[in-house]
């Protein structure tokens, strides 16, 4: 029995200074997975600065605030919750982009105009892209024996349906041409009407441009052409130190709580302490591997996560002292403080994960970034708190170490 | 404890502190200024294009601003490659960019401001109104779940409310002490949700381990003895949480203070509501006959 609480002791401390080397050196030359491949925010790092102008004569209030909240959806949709976009004088819009590597890309897939038009050989429009209800990628065979493809599938509004059905009727045996900004991407042949108000558009598309198609035939397009009139590296808008004096309170905090912890709980507290250390590890691993931008804020909101990362624990730990109290036996107390505390903590979580899956889900930017920091927080600091813990907490007792006194109680 | 028997003196600090908030904002908007502190992110400013015309140091060109605005929390960002900024700052009158201008000029004799323009918060109208529907679903999610998992739609109820109760709070806080209200505030507000309703459900689910303990009539010595026995709980977490967040304020840049402040309040009371709101609104809730 020591030797096996020993030995599992032995891998825990192995996990904790395996996962702090990772955070810390990170792998390979690009140190990936360390804090220092974690993306960061406009704040804290600055980013690429664009300013569009719209490509028209007069532009009005509400297609310039179209055009914005366009922007922003298709920026979210790529990932780049923390970016910015706002108007700018009459008809400018500056857009922010924190930690982009390649502008140009970066500037392709959000100022597309995506203006999708249907139209027959002649070249009359016989349908637009704001008819679609909706637009997703599929992969299979689009032609009766046809190698299975990535393709892009469309339905119609009612209205859309009773145009697409009458231009497909008048054009049986021609072609309509399926044409996003000007430029026909595909031009499939009628060979009769089609009612059901469902169409399907072909290319030469990878599974991520026919995913890219979609998203941008969902988001609908813009009111006008964007033409880019400038664009730019920025710095961080919070001077150098902001960066470096968070990351100093964000260590002296988590010493702050690791030395309460072992004052207050003793032995459960050292177990804490280091099942705290492998959450915060886990925790930094998992942004860097989401790719997930990190703000001044992000930043407080994790180290607040880790003030709260303890809290399973110490429900578990009062928990274990009133079983002392009663009389118990360390090692029945520590069982059934587990178990009592259980419930409480499970809902605890599952309701504040309710919330930020609801956030995650309905926010937009910033709160569907904060949404995800704290679905991981949550999620970790469980593992942590309620697996790792208890793991620690047992081997420790069957190593030898179980005088209860230890344990930061008096039992009479 | 006697919790449920000093419930009024509670609710009367609670609705002290709440009017705190609203006289203050009231206060401000009579005297013709906004009733919040909106940041730029909300309600849009001023944006400047500066060629500084030689190696400048930020603090600088801030105090500058600060000295002639009075906002301590312009956004500068510099054009990597070139001796230009970009600044931001909420708006101002023509008098006041002619004096910035002159001051800038003063301070940095190289420099040229070489375009000023308007622009829109980056926090658009319908990104407040999404983010605030957002939250009004995400509470009633939970109303449902803790009403579930409580087999009580007043444990719901009354844990929500107590949300309500911090949210309000905090936002005096921002109100009293003139907080830009930013892209943080949301963050703050949300985490404080997440935080209060926490240790709500500890306590509630402390009455629910010792509903067979006590008598039906016998509801208040119920809760508070619930609340007694998960106070230790409540203080060490509190206390954790308070630490980290004061270690932010004490050793943090101007931002991130005024991030924490609100934070550190919102702990404070987030804690207070669940051992001195929530339970108290509970009691209220439930029937006559049962009390």
């Amino acid at each position: 029995m020591k030797i096996k609480g020993r030995l599992m002791l032995l891998l825990m401390l192995i996990v904790a200074l395996g996962l702090s080397t990772l955070t810390y050196y990170g792998v390979g030359k690009d140190k990936r997975l360390s804090v220092n491949d974690i993306k960061q925010g406009l704040d804290l790092s600055g980013g690429v600065d664009i300013v569009y102008q719209a490509d028209k004569e007069t532009v009005t209030d509400e297609e310039m605030s179209a055009a914005i909240s366009l922007l922003q959806g298709r920026l979210d949709w790529s990932g780049w919750t923390e970016a910015e976009a706002a108007r700018e004088g009459a008809k400018r819009i500056r857009v922010q982009i924190p930690g982009v590597e390649d502008a140009e890309e970066a500037i392709q897939e959000i100022g597309q105009t995506a203006q999708l038009l249907f139209a027959d050989e002649e070249g009359n429009i016989v349908l637009t892209g704001d008819m679609v209800k909706n637009a997703t990628k599929q992969v299979g065979a689009t032609t009766s024996g046809g190698a299975s493809q990535p393709y892009v599938a469309l339905e119609f509004t009612e209205e859309g349906k009773q145009l697409f059905a009458q231009a497909t009727a008048e054009n049986i045996g021609k072609k309509i041409m399926i044409v996003m900004d000007d430029e026909v991407i595909s031009a499939p042949g009628v060979q009769e009407e089609i009612s059901d108000g469902k169409a399907i558009i072909t290319g030469n598309f990878t599974g991520e441009s026919a995913e890219n198609l979609a998203a941008l035939i969902r988001a609908g397009s813009l009111p006008f052409n964007l033409t880019v009139l400038q664009m730019e590296n920025v710095g961080a808008r919070l001077g150098a130190d902001a960066l470096s004096t968070g990351i100093l309170s964000g260590m002296v905090g988590v010493v702050l709580v690791i030395l309460y912890m072992l004052f207050t709980y003793k032995a459960l507290g050292f177990a804490a302490d280091w099942a705290l250390i492998i959450y915060i590890a886990l925790n930094l691993t998992v942004l860097s591997l989401f790719h997930i931008t990190l703000t001044l804020p992000g930043i407080a909101g994790i180290v607040l996560s880790i003030g709260m990362a303890v809290d399973a624990n110490v429900i578990i730990f009062e928990r274990i002292k009133e079983e002392l109290i009663l009389g118990k036996t360390l090692r029945s107390a520590v069982k059934i403080g587990f178990s009592r505390a259980l419930p409480a903590i499970v809902d605890g979580n599952v309701t504040t994960l309710i919330a930020a899956a609801v956030l995650f889900f309905l926010g937009s930017g910033t709160i569907k970034g904060f949404a995800t920091t704290l679905i991981i927080g949550i999620i970790l600091s469980m593992f942590t708190a309620l697996f790792v813990t208890r793991v620690i907490v047992n081997s420790m007792i069957q190593a030898g170490f179980h005088n209860p006194k230890n344990y930061g109680f008096r039992v009479k | 404890m006697k919790i449920i028997e000093n419930r009024k003196k509670f609710f009367a600090l609670s609705f002290l502190l709440i009017l705190l908030g609203f006289a203050s904002m009231v206060y401000h908007g009579g005297k013709g200024e906004s009733i919040l502190n909106w940041g730029v992110e909300f309600t849009g400013g001023t944006a400047l294009k500066i060629d500084i015309g030689e190696a400048y140091a930020h603090d600088k060109l801030s105090e500058v601003i600060f000295n002639i605005t009075g906002q301590k929390s312009a956004q500068i960002q510099d054009v990597i490659g070139t001796n230009e900024v970009a600044v931001k700052i909420q708006s101002i009158d023509s008098a006041t960019r002619t004096k910035l201008g002159e001051a800038i000029k003063a301070e940095f004799p190289l420099s040229d401001i070489k375009s000023s323009a308007d622009v829109s918060g980056t926090v658009s109208s319908e990104m407040q109104m999404a983010a605030f529907k957002a939250t009004l679903i995400a509470c009633f999610a939970m109303l449902i779940y803790i009403s579930i998992r409580f087999k009580d739609v007043r444990a719901g109820g009354s844990a929500i409310l107590a949300l309500l109760h911090d949210v309000l709070i905090v936002i005096a806080t921002y109100a009293v002490f003139r907080i830009p209200v930013d892209n943080s505030f949301i963050a703050v507000l949300l985490t404080i949700l997440g935080y209060s309703i926490n240790a709500t459900i500890v306590i509630f689910d402390r009455v629910r381990e010792n509903r067979d303990k006590f008598k039906t009539h016998e509801i208040a010595e119920k809760i508070n003895k619930s609340i007694g026995q998960t106070l230790a709980r409540s203080i060490n977490t509190s206390v954790t949480t308070f630490l980290t967040v004061g270690a932010i304020y004490v050793l943090g840049v101007q931002s991130i203070k005024e991030f924490a402040l609100p934070m550190m309040v919102g702990i404070i009371v987030g804690a207070y509501s669940s051992i001195c709101i929530s339970g108290p609104i509970w009691y209220i809730l439930l029937p006559k006959k049962d009390k």
